[in-house]
């Protein structure tokens, strides 16, 4: 059943593409020495270049060539070995030079394909159209005087890839999927941080509707959209925008238009009215950046792992579909994994780190990458298990003290004395005094009330304060009763 | 092609130049005689032709990489020394409603 | 002999013999400039005292054995090349008070050979004109005027109007100069002194203010065509800092300037006999081309059959990059700024640009602006630069059979300064003969070699390979032999 708005002619299709823009991992600028750090002093990694002093060049940086040509292999897409910066004309004052340098008509990377997966399992394949290099603006401060707006020119300069998808989109879920999957990907190449709160990725997202069996609308650019939240806030708001203008009788016309966070709503941006004449020409400054293949198929060759081919590995390892899913959405997350798994039982690790690790992480509010109990100290705990050292419910009595501790599993069990009892003849003992003490029980049970086997296996394992093995504690229970 | 002069204004507020109307009339006589003028190269035969950008003599010209390294910046007072209107580590603007 | 006749060949000599110190060479400089410039206004900065420091620091280490290449010479630079410390303005109302934090290359490179710098050379704005009359700091005066008419003041062509006024009046040794479409050689004509645009390439452009990037070249003017090889060979060399600079070996250009000609065929283009051109300007290139024949060289007719598209070609392409690379001119960052109370950011920079740009700049922004924009792209700006490939290509194939090419650097000689200032196409046509060479970026030499019936300089062109500013010099050298051009302008230092 695919996703539509029911508006008062009928239902809506949603047409959605997203334009994406990940800030480069490099050290320094795309066409200057200047850094690229984020939360520096106002104006202090702007190199002349990046202000648009008069007589500067660019000078392209070799790194982020690199990193769009790894991005671009990541997204299974076309590299072109040639091609060639235009300048993207505008003015605004965050845009030093008066011109973006972009690339226009022939990007580094072309078509590729990303699959979602959508909550109820099934996926999709989202094309990628494109993917070029481009420069950042700076940045201006409206809320730092009462007339004034203040630039910074940091950002200035710093290497984006614009990401561009085909409008392959239907609902808000499909867009939050596709740019999660966007930043997961880039996260895995290392080629973009995706930190979506210092603004190391955001989005441009194209929405047009339609009525069932059309072809496609007037689309509205949403520009800058800061996070998967808004992404799918924006795709909704802006299409029961475009149906009721629809519905009004009146016509959807192609603009720039900003998401109102606060409101819940677009609005439509003054600041852009040049937006359909910027004037694109070749960049004289540069000529055209050419890539020998052999440098291209190195790249290749020492490309990490991606999420795809990781989760396929871990169902192959015998892990449910979904939580190969779950573990490989960071990196970091499957790393860890994979150092609690390694040669050990992997679904038994898979259930450790999904279930109880996780709820740990959530209920401490801690990250993957900064964990309250370290993979090793994980993995050891579920040797404890595998060696019946542990029965289940006594590792979570470990796991919990791992966490208040930080000890490793062995300290905690040698400490507090938490070793699983497996001698039959203690366990015996044990039964005997239960029955003993509860004989009109037995009575009842040896009568045909059978039900109560589990009171006697539950006063068992109280008296041995949980320490019972407790396949064996049943067994003997069971034996006992039969007298 | 002949220019308007609402082409004339148009061109002129893309590129950020203030004309008053008698400037208009002026820069649509100008531009209209040197675009009559360059009309001729509509005559040239350009079928097939790769256009020629960039300035370089060589064909085959091809760009130059810069090692990533951090040379440059940690510098705003220089930045900022010809700022017309200077406002502490930035530049100031009129204020910008988006 | 007046210190300020020297060549700046003749100067080095002078130098190494210890007959004269760097700043006794430049106090005379200083001296003829505080007299000339009120009038010529070749110079829009006169940096005196700096001058004279680095004449004496430049004294001091050739004391102690340290000689560069131009060591302790007296040049004036171009006010579209950065120099740190020192105002810059490109000629423009819009940059009266920039002063760049940095220099540009090619200016370190003279200063890294010894050079002492004069000061700031005049120039029309933004390098865009062929008269040097739409400078915000004034027109400059050629040194040059007509025998039968010597109250009518005469343009020093443009742009680099202030380098070769500068060089030709005696206030400079040589100057640095750029060329877009014939702003070295035109003025270089025009003031009876040599001038050259090497290949595209060979001059790094990181610090010079750019006119239209595809196009722009830097190079030097002087008297003499070695002394233009001494200028370039320490301005060349490959700049990491610019992606179009040419990673390649800069030869000994004062070496090929002796090579001779024999032997080398000499291309005469047969579009460049224009219908109705001056009958002394085809007399002198016919004397040009019989020069080089006595002095063993073979002319051959070849044909360049795009080249009368060449100016409208350049009149598309210099204004669409001048539109963009001009676009930084906002008064946000450095420069005049112009508001109104109440002005928004929009209001700002119509009114800071409309301020601080002079008409023809403002006009070819306007143009460049026109034909790049949505629905004229493919009209003009795509098709001009499939033209450019012609153009080329037609350089190329004429390569194949000759060694360099010779045609008149201008269509007359220095006008008034009155005159062709309503019609801009008029003055366009100044740059028929040099504009090829920017459009296929090959190297542009100008050399005096005549003087037209009122006594006026006329030059000759020489345009060669790619790269190969060296065949360049050796025809350029024998020309300058052979026209023995040693008339004088009125206006100089010393006289
Ligand atoms: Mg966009
Ligand atoms: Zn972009």
């Amino acid at each position: 059943m695919s996703y539509t708005i029911e508006g008062r002619t009928g239902p809506w299709e949603l047409v959605i593409g997203l334009e994406i823009h990940a800030q480069v991992i490099s050290e320094a600028k795309l066409f200057s020495g200047a850094a690229t750090e984020f939360g520096a002093e106002p104006n202090s990694q702007v190199s002349f270049i990046d202000a648009g002093f008069p007589g500067m060049l660019p000078v392209i940086n070799a790194e982020c060539v690199a990193q769009a040509v790894r991005t671009g292999l990541g997204l299974n897409a076309q590299v072109n070995l040639w091609s060639r910066f235009d300048r993207k004309n505008y003015f605004y004052a965050d845009l030093p030079q008066g011109f973006q340098i972009s690339q226009f008509a022939h990007p580094i990377i072309g078509e590729g394909a990303v699959e979602i997966t959508l909550a109820d399992g099934v996926t999709k394949t989202i094309g990628i159209t494109r993917l070029h290099l481009e420069q950042d603006a700076g940045k201006s401060l409206h809320d730092q005087h009462a007339t004034k707006s203040f630039i910074d020119l940091n950002r200035s300069g710093v290497a984006l890839m614009e990401i561009v998808s085909e409008p392959d989109m239907r609902s808000p879920e499909e867009a939050g999927a596709y740019l999660t999957k966007i930043r997961q990907i880039l996260r895995y190449l290392g080629t973009c941080d995706g930190n979506m709160d210092e603004g190391s990725m955001r989005a441009d997202v194209n929405v047009s509707v339609r009525k069932a069996g059309e072809g496609f609308r007037t689309r509205c650019e949403v520009k800058n959209v800061n996070s998967i939240r808004f992404v799918m806030q924006a795709v909704e708001a802006e299409a029961r925008r475009q149906i009721e203008v629809w519905e009004a009788g009146d016509e959807v016309f192609q603009e720039t238009r900003l998401f109102d966070t606060a409101r819940g709503i677009t609005r439509s941006m003054r600041s852009k009215e040049d937006a359909h004449d910027y004037r694109y020409f070749p960049e004289p400054d540069l000529p055209p950046l050419v890539l020998e293949s052999d440098w291209v198929e190195a790249l290749k060759a020492a490309l990490p792992e991606l999420p795809d081919v990781r989760r396929a590995r871990y169902v192959a390892m015998g892990l449910s579909p979904y939580d190969a899913h779950v573990l490989t959405l960071e990196k970091e997350t499957a790393v860890f994994f994979e150092t609690v798994a390694k040669g050990r039982d992997a679904k038994l690790a898979a259930n450790w780190v999904t279930g109880d690790f996780f709820a740990a992480l959530n209920r401490l509010k801690r990250d993957v990458a900064d964990p309250p109990v370290t993979a090793e100290n994980l993995g050891a705990l579920l040797d404890l298990i595998s060696d019946k050292t542990l029965s289940g419910s006594l590792a979570k009595q470990v796991f919990e003290a791992m966490l208040e501790t930080g000890k490793a599993p062995g300290e905690i069990v040698e400490e507090r004395g938490l070793k699983q009892v497996t001698d039959t003849g203690a366990i015996e003992a044990v039964v005997a005094q239960v029955m003993a003490a509860n004989a009109d029980k037995v009575a009842e049970y040896r009568s045909g009330k059978e039900k109560l086997f589990g009171f006697f296996v539950g006063q068992t394992m109280k008296a041995m304060q949980g320490k019972g093995n407790p396949a064996l504690v049943n067994e003997v229970v069971k034996t006992a009763l039969a007298g | 092609m002949s220019l308007d002069t609402a082409t004339i204004r148009r061109i002129a507020s893309l590129a950020r130049i203030r004309l008053d109307e008698s400037e208009v009339q002026q820069a649509q006589a100008e531009i209209n005689g040197i675009l009559g003028w360059i009309e001729q190269l509509q005559e040239v035969d350009t079928e097939g032709v790769e256009p020629m950008a960039g300035g370089s003599p060589v064909a085959q010209a091809r760009a130059r990489l810069r090692p990533d390294v951090v040379n440059d910046g940690g510098q705003a007072d220089a930045i900022l020394a010809n700022a017309p209107d200077r406002q502490g580590e930035y530049f100031g603007v009129p204020k910008v409603v988006e | 002999m007046h210190p300020t006749d020297f060549t700046l060949r003749g100067a080095l000599d002078a130098l190494t013999e210890g007959t004269i110190s760097s700043v006794e060479l430049t106090q005379a400089h200083l001296d003829g400039i505080a007299k000339l410039n009120p009038r010529l206004n070749a110079y829009v900065t006169v940096t005196a005292e700096k001058a004279l420091a680095a004449a004496r620091a430049s004294d001091e280490r050739r004391a102690a054995g340290q000689v560069g290449a131009l060591e302790g010479i007296p040049l004036a630079i171009k006010d579209l090349f950065c120099t740190a410390g020192t105002r810059t303005t490109a000629g423009s109302r819009i940059l009266d008070s920039f002063v760049p934090p940095y220099e540009s290359t090619v200016s370190q490179k003279l200063l890294d050979d010894g050079a002492v710098f004069l000061g700031k050379a005049n120039l029309d704005e933004f390098a865009m004109g062929s008269s040097n009359t739409t400078s915000a700091s004034g027109p400059v005066e050629n040194p040059w005027s007509r025998a039968n008419d010597p109250d009518t003041r005469l343009v020093p062509g443009g742009s680099s109007g202030g380098s070769a006024a500068a060089v030709a009046a005696r206030l400079a040794l040589g100057a640095t100069a750029t060329d877009t479409g014939g702003s070295i050689r035109q003025p270089a004509a025009f003031c009876g002194i040599a001038g050259i645009k090497p290949t595209y390439g060979r001059c790094s452009r990181f610090g010079i203010v750019a006119f239209a990037s595809s196009l722009d070249q830097a190079g030097p003017v002087a008297r003499t065509v070695e002394d233009c090889a001494i200028l370039l060979k320490s301005m060349a060399g490959f700049d990491p800092k610019d992606s179009t600079s040419a990673d390649l070996p800069v030869p000994d250009f004062a070496r090929a300037c002796e090579r001779g000609v024999k032997g080398l065929r000499i291309g005469v283009p047969k579009e460049y006999r224009l219908d109705g051109m001056a009958p002394e300007i085809v007399a002198l290139w016919e004397q040009g081309l019989q020069w080089l024949r006595d002095a063993g060289a073979e002319t051959v007719e070849i044909s360049l059959p795009h080249a009368k598209y060449a100016l409208p070609t350049y009149y598309i392409v210099a204004p669409a990059e001048a539109s963009s690379n001009l676009a930084r001119y906002d008064g946000v960052r450095f420069g005049t700024r112009v508001t109104e109370p109440g002005s928004d950011l929009r209001d700002l920079y119509e009114r800071t640009r409309a301020a601080g740009f002079g008409p023809e700049v403002r006009r070819r922004i306007m143009i460049g602006t026109y034909v790049l924009s949505a629905g004229y792209y493919d009209a003009y700006y795509l098709k001009a630069q499939k033209v450019r490939a012609l153009i080329r290509r037609d350089f190329e194939n004429a390569y194949a059979a000759v060694d360099a090419i010779v045609t008149p650097a201008t269509p007359s000689a220095a006008f008034g300064m009155n005159e062709k200032q309503d019609d801009p196409v008029a003055m366009y046509l100044n740059d028929i003969f040099t504009v090829t060479a920017n459009l296929a970026g090959l190297p542009g030499l100008a050399v005096p070699a005549g003087l037209d019936a009122q006594g006026l300089p006329l030059g000759l062109q020489v345009i060669g390979r790619a790269f190969d500013e060296e065949t360049v010099f050796a025809v350029g050298r024998t020309l300058e032999r052979a026209a023995d051009f040693t008339a004088l302008p009125r206006l100089r230092a010393g006289a």
